[in-house]
């Protein structure tokens, strides 16, 4: 049967979808203006950020309304309360891409890069790819992807790791003047790496949102499951 | 246009109809009280007959009729109240029970003459009652039955089922539901049953005529087993017998004027405890 | 605690003449918990608690088969009487149906036919039942007043109450708001959070949120089977069973 409710629940729903558009836009111009320090393209993610921040606003207030005045119940109110949680967990990922660009523009004032980028490539590429995937989960309600989703946490963890270990030992122990300029690459690092952990935590919720099973926090059970 | 005029004269036959109906009414009350309330006094109500029913009153004639009604209600309201809780508490709906209804309604259509006929053959002869109060009554009790027991029943079913189930559910026994619960409910209807037959019972002519009525008697009846005078039937004798025809219709009249108000109020005191149960229930 | 279970059905079929109108229903009742049936109309979730008081067998053309335990004890069985399984298992109806009555003879009516004539002791109860019921402070100044005179929500809390006099153990809920407005309605299920404190509860209810606010176990009847049971927030947050899950979505057709 059709319901009208249904309608509403595919507006929420394509709403998300935009916003998750709009932050993988995002986080492709952030690094991408690492690349070559491009201040233009920086500077287009942070005045962008606004667009994603009234969408976050748009969604809450949706689900509110369909939690007051649809009761949801089951596969629904697990939509709805998750559709609530993504778009928190999105915005904060915007927010992270704008940090990038932020520390974009501090290295462009300094350039050039320190030395040339292995690891942050790899990084983004990484952050890019989880983004990419969890939306897409979400989408088909795809459990698999968003399990392949969740390890590929563990990989952004390492990366991350890497880049802090070669900055610290090979520049920043070695020679102080490096500081100003090795500190902005590391904390990108740690940038992507918090864009991979909210990839991870949307990827949870749409385990939940399908199989109501609370992956959160038990990694272990993930595995056993899968 | 032509709806309407076709509606305005299906209403205007109607209400000739009701007119009709209003007018009779109006015309037998009318007729009656012309006729009758010259005879009306307070030695008409309190004295016996004198110079052979053509002066003095008609006390013992409307205490007759008092006897001989609260006698049949004697018999006819805990025998009909019993069958009508079997009938409707008790048995199931089964091909039995259903003819034992149906033959309770053709009973209440029996010409009364007949009940007569048959008090005289069972009650006066048979068991020996003789013309008497008990063979009277009990000739009109059986007459009311069928009135009493349909009446009590539709009380009876009109005691919502959920009550009877929530006696139940507080560990109530059947018995004890019928009794504490469904009869009480049921009682001002089980009444409006009961009073409406008391009329009924006290205008009958033809069931006492050959079981209790007397043409004439002098005082008030000493015991059960004597015969008495009744409104109804003194109507009737007067009318047809003794020598002082004009004397006796204007007492006849005055007796018909006793028994109209008497069942007129008794049916009001029905409508009357009608409208108190619908109160107490809405 | 969690596990003390009160009431039990195993097996249960039943039949009105020849419809089938339960099918093969297990369900375990717990102590102290709010167990709610809920499904669509006609699916047998009245039928089914109505036979954990034996009322069922007062319905001509029925049959029933399985067993039913109130603690741990089949109660169809012949040497058990039903009049002694209903004062223990009380019963509150869809429509509220007090005596028409005064409000004390509603409520002291369970004790007299249950034998008890101490008038102090009425009084006493009576009393503590009312309160119970929260329509003490309503009602105190007009026990004597008919019953029928009360609002539909205070007419069920004196239902509620005239359970509660006979002291039962379990209290059978047949849909209790399905005539009542949102504020009786919220007053009866506050009442039945409150009771359970004291008695193992069952309601039968159409009302989906009523289910989810004051259950703490719900099963989902479907055409006279037990399609679903279990704990009440997994009922309604994740159910196992499609059909569970589209009924409660409103997704049913």
């Amino acid at each position: 049967m059709e319901r009208h409710f249904d309608t509403e629940l595919a507006d929420l729903k394509s709403d998300i979808l935009q916003m998750g558009d709009l932050v993988e836009e995002s986080i492709i111009d952030s690094v991408g203006a690492l690349k070559d320090l491009n201040k233009g393209r920086a500077e287009r993610v942070i005045v962008e950020d606004k667009t994603i921040d009234e969408y976050e606003l748009k969604i809450d207030e949706e689900c509110l309304d369909l939690l007051a005045l649809r009761q949801p119940m089951a596969v629904d109110l697990r939509f709805i309360t998750m559709a609530m949680k993504i778009s928190t967990d999105l915005e904060r990922m915007a927010d992270l891409a704008v940090d990038i660009s932020q520390r974009v523009l501090e290295l462009a004032d300094k350039a050039p890069l320190l030395k040339p980028l292995v690891d942050i490539p790899k990084l983004t590429l990484l952050a890019q790819r989880m983004t990419r995937d969890v939306i897409k989960s979400f989408i088909s309600k795809d459990v698999e992807l968003a399990k392949e989703v969740i390890f590929c946490d563990k990989e952004a963890d390492r990366l991350r790791d890497c880049v802090q270990e070669e900055l610290l030992n090979d520049y920043i122990s070695k020679d102080k003047e490096t500081i100003s300029r090795a500190i902005p690459l590391i904390l990108v690092a740690r940038h992507l790496e918090r864009i991979c952990d909210h990839a991870t935590n949307i990827a949870e919720d749409v385990i939940y949102m399908v199989e109501a099973l609370v992956v959160k926090h038990h990694i272990e059970k993930l595995d056993q499951e899968g | 246009m032509k709806k309407h005029i076709v509606q305005n004269l299906g209403f205007l036959f109607i209400f000739l109809c009701l007119l009709t109906t209003l007018f009779f009414l109006g015309t037998i009350i009318y007729f009656v009280f012309t006729r009758g309330a010259q005879a009306i006094s307070w030695d008409f109500l309190t004295k016996a007959p004198r110079n052979a029913m053509t002066e003095g009153g008609v006390a013992p004639v409307i205490v007759g009729t008092l006897y001989l009604t609260l006698g049949s209600m004697l018999f006819a309201v805990p025998l009909g109240l019993a069958c009508a809780i079997y009938i409707c508490e008790y048995s199931p709906k089964s091909l039995v029970v259903n003819i034992i209804r149906i033959s309770i309604n053709n009973l209440a259509g029996v010409p009364s003459v007949v009940f007569g006929l048959f008090g005289l053959a069972v009650f006066v002869n048979f068991l020996g009652f003789g013309v008497s109060i008990v063979s009277g009554s009990l000739s009109l009790g059986i007459l009311a039955l069928p009135l009493i027991i349909s009446s009590s029943q539709e009380a009876l079913v009109a005691v919502p089922h959920s009550i009877r189930e929530a006696s139940l559910s507080l560990g109530a026994s059947k018995w004890e539901t019928i009794k504490r619960i469904v009869l009480p409910t049921a009682l001002p209807g089980i009444l409006t049953g009961v009073i409406l037959s008391v009329g009924r019972v006290a205008g009958e002519t033809a069931p006492i005529l050959f079981t209790a009525a007397a043409f004439y008697k002098r005082g008030y009846p000493r015991s059960i087993f004597s015969e008495v005078m009744a409104l109804p039937y003194h109507i009737y004798a007067l009318m047809t017998e003794g020598a002082h025809p004009d004397k006796q219709r204007v007492i006849a009249y005055g007796c018909s004027l006793v028994l109209l108000f008497l069942v007129l109020f008794i049916s009001g005191f029905a409508i009357f405890l009608r409208q108190r149960q619908r109160s107490l229930h809405g | 605690m969690d596990n003390k279970i009160k009431m039990q059905a195993r097996k249960v079929d039943f039949f009105y003449g020849k419809t089938q109108a339960l099918k093969d229903v297990n369900i375990d009742i717990h102590t102290n918990k709010v167990t709610a049936m809920i499904g669509p109309s006609g699916c047998g979730k009245s039928t089914f608690i109505r036979l954990f008081n034996r009322m069922n067998e007062l319905l001509p053309h029925t049959s029933f088969s399985g067993e039913i335990f109130l603690d741990g004890m089949e109660i169809n069985r012949s040497s058990v009487d039903a009049v002694d399984i209903r004062r223990r298992v009380g019963m509150v109806f869809q429509k509220p149906n007090p005596f028409p009555k005064s409000i004390f003879e509603n409520i002291s009516y369970g004790l007299r036919v249950n034998g008890i004539k101490d008038r102090g002791f009425i009084e006493q109860r009576v009393e503590d039942s009312l309160r119970k019921a929260v329509i003490w402070d309503e009602v105190k100044d007009r026990l004597n007043d008919s019953a029928l005179r009360l609002s539909g929500g205070q007419q069920q809390r004196l239902c509620i109450a005239r359970c509660l006099a006979v002291e039962n153990e379990v209290i059978l809920f047949d849909e209790p708001c399905a005539s009542l407005d949102p504020i009786s309605t919220a007053k009866i299920e506050e009442l039945i959070l409150e009771l359970k404190k004291d008695y193992s509860i069952v309601i039968v209810t159409h009302n989906m949120q009523q289910a989810a606010r004051v259950s703490d176990y719900t099963g989902f009847f479907l055409l006279g089977e037990l399609i679903e049971f279990g704990k009440t927030q997994d009922i309604f947050t994740a159910p196992r069973d499609k059909k569970t899950e589209d009924y409660i979505t409103g997704r049913f057709g």
